[in-house]
């Protein structure tokens, strides 16, 4: 069995362009929600973490022209770019490229784009950022609702183990648009406030817009401090509702065991668990009940949608970014926007940041269409194993 | 040799007609998709009210799907069957529909029923509740049909044991064209499972 690492990576986000900024940011309790009002993207009042257009092409203008490039392919090229300098690893044929979101380009759409509707195609969103950087494959382009961010690194450990690639870089994005948005306000989901996942006063979800990126590689050479090892990793549908988790929990439960065999753990191993937790009634309910039925109840939990809101596509791969900083800091970051348990199980919410040494973790998303993903990652000793896929 | 795996079966929707295995199951006039669907829905007794609700793309997966999984001997309360699917429009043909309610600030009307069918694996939803599929699945955008994706990706799936058996293809949807190719892989069947025979499954018809 081939060892897959997540090794560099980067987050572009309201709290900063770079992991170790954003991170910190997380460690000081600074979300990067605001309120937001008398916008264009939405006639009511809501909350949103967002990053603004300008700062993005200013930010671009010192890479390339960013009048090419639509706002999301912007963030997503800042954000790889800091990715693949980081690798040093050459773009050649055993490399690939795996961009992951739900709605890509859809502000395409809307009268008095800039760019040609053909750009709503997700396939020309791949093109764009292949042709930027020079990729020698296709690339691929994985769209799974609220999964697909941190379903992405299964996809990737997958084509490694296939030996298709020795490395794939995955880039991750969605845009806070006004399609987005008026989707989930006719949900009646969305909270006015800064949200409050697990906690008894939650009342929905905030939106936010992030690219985050990192290179999965069977290397073992030159990873950096914060990089993990993919242990195991499972994706179980619900087989139940397309819009509402189950009441039992039971793809996600289903996609947890079958992450621990595959990892060869007990739920007891764990350290840490960073939970999807939406801050919906129903959402935050149904893992509650998946973690007890794990008997996983004792284990430190945290939601981070209470730094960034829901960004889609991007937040599996955000939140396991900042697992992978959390290990290495051995840090527990708080789950910004609890305080009081409204769950009808016992979790253990992380109230304040708590250093404890950290070893193993597990990541959890779900998402429309009843699907469910849980992988496991553990921290790696300073000492490189030696690998048979090295070189 | 283990890593072996075969194709059992496959079916084509595409020109007003449904194909299995190559051979013509259901032909229809209509030129529309709605009529040809629904009339194609008739003919195979799916008796499936939930179809009526789906938008374009789940109805058209729904039924590629359920002409192939109703011959399977399927358990009723649970399967393990993992869903591969691909396309070039992704749920496009619904996110113009919800586009065009919020377009105009005077008659902005967002509905969830239409909402929740703007992500492509909503299709793979439907199936797995019809079916209690509680398996993986994955829906990937290619700009056209991408044999050797699917079959590396089904063969990781198989091999290490993450599914016992994958349905995988192509479904896509854009402004009233349509197609379907679906195959099932798993460890009975005649068709080796590779790509050069996955990509003369497609072009058979």
């Amino acid at each position: 069995m081939i060892k897959t690492f997540l090794s560099h990576n980067n987050i572009f986000s309201s709290l900063g362009f770079e992991s170790e900024t954003v991170v910190e940011k997380i460690s000081k309790g600074i979300s990067g929600l605001e309120k937001q009002e008398n916008s264009p993207l939405l006639p009511e009042q809501f909350c949103a973490s967002m990053i603004s257009s300008e700062v993005v092409k200013s930010e671009f203008n010192k890479i390339g022209d960013s009048s090419q490039f639509t706002k999301l392919e912007q963030m997503m090229i800042l954000s790889l770019k800091k990715v693949i300098d980081a690798s040093k690893i050459p773009l050649n044929e055993k490399v690939g490229l795996l961009i992951s979101t739900t709605k890509g380009n859809i502000d395409v759409l809307e009268k008095g784009s800039n760019f040609p509707e053909n750009r709503v195609y997700l396939s020309e969103l791949g093109k764009t950022i292949q042709t930027f950087f020079g990729f020698k494959n296709e690339a691929i382009v994985l769209s799974n609702a609220c999964i697909s961010g941190i379903l992405a690194i299964s996809v990737a450990k997958r084509f490694i183990s296939e030996k298709k690639y020795n490395h794939v870089f995955i880039t991750s994005g969605d845009l806070l648009s006004k399609f987005i948005l008026s989707g989930f306000n006719s949900f009646q989901a969305l909270s006015a406030e800064p949200c409050k996942p697990y906690d008894e006063k939650r009342v929905g979800i905030n939106l936010g817009e992030v690219a985050a990126s990192i290179l999965v590689t069977a290397s073992a050479k030159n990873l950096p401090k914060e990089a993990v090892a993919i242990l195991g990793d499972a994706t179980c549908n619900d087989a139940n509702h397309i819009s509402g988790p189950s009441r039992t929990g039971e793809g996600l439960f289903r996609s947890v065991k079958a992450a621990l065999k595959e990892a060869n753990l007990e739920a007891s191993q764990l350290d840490y668990i960073s939970a999807h937790g939406t801050a919906t009634s129903f959402n935050d309910e149904m893992e509650a009940i998946a973690f007890s039925r794990l008997e996983m109840e004792h284990i430190p939990l945290n939601s981070l949608k209470g730094f960034f809101g829901h960004t889609l596509g991007a937040s599996g791969l955000l939140e396991t970014i900042v697992g992978m900083y959390s290990l290495e800091k051995n840090t527990l970051f708080i789950s910004k926007g609890f305080s009081d348990l409204g769950v009808s199980k016992n979790m253990n919410i992380i109230t304040t940041n708590t250093p404890k040494i950290l070893t193993t973790f597990l990541k959890t998303a779900s998402g429309f269409g009843g699907c469910n993903t849980a992988v496991i990652f553990q921290k790696i000793n300073n000492k490189p194993t030696i690998n048979a896929n090295d070189y | 040799m283990i890593d072996k795996f075969h194709i059992k079966s496959y079916c084509h929707i595409k020109n007003q007609t449904i194909s299995v295995n190559g051979n013509a199951l259901f032909c229809d006039e209509s030129e529309d998709f709605s009529t040809f669907i629904k009339n194609a829905y008739k003919f195979l007794k799916t008796d499936y009210s939930k179809f009526f609700k789906m938008d374009n793309l789940s109805k058209l997966a729904f039924l590629a799907a359920d002409v192939l999984l109703k011959s399977e001997n399927l358990n009723e309360d649970e399967n393990d069957i993992a869903l591969i699917f691909s396309n070039r429009a992704s749920s496009l043909d619904t996110d113009r529909k919800h586009q065009a309610a919020i377009e105009n600030d005077a008659e902005y009307f967002p509905s969830p029923a239409v909402f929740v069918y703007t992500l492509p694996n909503i299709c793979l939803g439907e199936i797995s509740i019809k079916h209690k599929l509680y398996s993986e699945n994955s829906f990937f955008i290619f700009d056209r049909f991408n044999a050797e994706h699917l079959q590396l990706y089904a063969n990781s799936l198989l091999r290490s044991g993450k599914a016992e058996k994958a349905l995988c293809g192509w479904v896509d949807f854009d402004e009233n064209s349509y197609s379907a190719f679906l195959y099932l892989v798993g460890k009975e069947g005649e068709i080796e499972h590779k790509t050069e025979e996955i990509t003369r499954l497609y072009n058979i018809l």
